[in-house]
């Protein structure tokens, strides 16, 4: 219920009233509110749940925590790889 | 696509659970909060990736299956009127209440849609002027907003068709139910990622700190999900108990201002009911008097309804991590998805269902 998906998007319309963009999903393109996210650009990752943007993804968190989880995996003993009996 | 494949690389979670088995020194229960973690959970089998000390219980963090039975008789006593377009998300439809469930409904005439938004519940409502829209409110902070929203736009443009039959929940009660109970076994936390990204997680540093148990905000994936248990594990490992955020991609200490500021303009909070749990205080939302005329309940004056649960469900004690859904004598037996008993068997994110579609070989493993 409480699933969000990663989109990105491609263009933001302001209509007053609320802000729409066009969202891409792996080649997919949905239509998007960004009201929650007034801070959102086009070309910013944004996790959408029922239609509605709930967060922009913080690009430079995102590539930091990730290489942290990288070096994890680069530094794990050979013979941890195997399936815990 | 991208921050969904990176963090299901099976190299990561497979170095994440080498990490976790290294640093367990002895038994630790873990309760994930939210329903759609407990389904990537089973899904990725990542019961089987841990050491044999690390238990996972599995909270009430599925709206749907939470939803009171008086709830979903009301929904399908109101579907059922002629002249209403009731829509829902499609996960509610098939959820029995306590004599049909909404497919019955449309099975005999009812006009019952599914939306993927309520924001086309709202435009229905503006293409059938002659016709009352109803849309079906579940879910938790995370899609408050999207709802809240749904309701501000329709009394803004004036439509005097729409309303919306309102069954949210708040997870924070839930989890000060769980961690005051007597017979908690709950040692840490994965808190809710999504409701986090909407409300932030100062509700959760408080509790993390009231009650001295350690929390960790955790995202979605199998590599989200072992971080998280991993750094549950190193805190109570080194005996410390605070909030730590896994999901820093997403989450923030406040979340969105624009959400929150939405959702407490439409909604206040209420005592809710919760299906197989019982009625927990200050627990959800309901519309505040200004969008009294929005408020499908009063709408249609849908009266009390008052339902008992079936007596042998156990799901009151899985959704507070004191019983497995193998435990349940009526599991896969006389409770199926197919004809679910109980809150946590009748959504595809609830315990049992999970443990049926993804673990039943664990009754034997």
């Amino acid at each position: 219920m409480c699933l969000a998906v990663p989109g990105r998007i491609v263009e933001a319309t302001d209509l007053g009233t609320s802000r729409i963009a066009k969202v891409e999903f792996g080649g997919i393109t949905r239509q998007v509110y960004l009201d929650f996210v007034p801070e959102a650009q086009p070309g910013d990752y944004v996790l959408v749940h029922v239609g509605f943007a709930i967060s922009r993804v913080e690009a430079e968190e995102a590539a930091r925590t990730y290489e942290m989880l990288r070096q994890i995996e680069a530094e794990m003993p050979e013979d941890s790889n195997e399936v815990p009996g | 696509m991208k921050y969904l494949d990176e963090y299901r690389d099976g190299d990561i979670a497979r170095a994440l659970a080498a990490r976790i088995r290294r640093r367990t020194t002895r038994p630790w229960v873990l309760m994930e909060i939210c329903g759609g973690q407990t389904h990537t959970i089973m899904r990725y089998g990542l019961p089987d990736l841990l050491p044999p000390e690390i238990e996972l219980v599995h909270g009430p963090g599925c709206p749907v299956c939470v939803a009171p039975l008086e709830i979903v008789d009301r929904a399908i006593e109101i579907a059922a009127r002629p002249g209403v377009i009731f829509v829902s998300y499609g996960d509610m439809l098939r959820v029995p209440g306590s004599r049909s469930d909404l497919f019955q409904v449309r099975a005999a005439g009812g006009d019952v849609r599914i939306a993927y938004s309520p924001m086309e519940a709202v435009k229905l409502a503006r293409e059938n002027p002659e016709r009352q829209v109803v849309f079906f409110a579940i879910g938790f902070e995370t899609t408050a907003p999207a709802n809240a929203m749904a309701v501000w736009q329709a009394k803004r443009e004036g439509l005097k068709n729409f309303s919306i039959l309102v069954s949210h929940v708040l997870v924070p009660p839930a989890m000060r139910l769980i961690l005051g109970s007597p017979t908690n076994r709950v040692q840490g936390f994965i808190a809710p990622g999504h409701v986090c990204s909407v409300m932030g997680f100062e509700e959760y540093a408080a509790l993390s700190a009231e009650f001295h148990v350690p929390m960790v905000v955790g995202g979605f994936e199998p590599v989200d999900l072992l971080e998280a248990i991993a750094m549950l594990v190193e805190q109570l490992e080194e005996g410390r108990a605070e909030l730590e955020n896994q999901y820093s991609r997403s989450v923030t200490r406040t979340g969105s201002a624009a959400a929150k500021k939405l959702m407490e303009s439409v909604f206040e909070v209420t005592d809710r009911k919760w299906r197989g749990i019982g009625p927990i205080p200050a627990s959800g939302y309901r519309l505040r008097e200004e969008y009294a005329a929005s408020d499908a309940e009063r709408v249609f004056g849908a009266g009390e309804i008052s339902v008992e649960e079936p007596e042998e469900c156990i799901a009151a004690l899985v959704m507070q991590g004191l019983r497995k859904p193998l435990d349940c004598p009526a599991f896969a037996t006389s409770c199926t998805p197919e004809r679910p008993m109980g809150a946590s068997m009748v959504s595809s994110e609830g315990a049992c269902a999970a443990y049926y579609a993804y673990g039943r070989h664990a009754r034997t493993g």
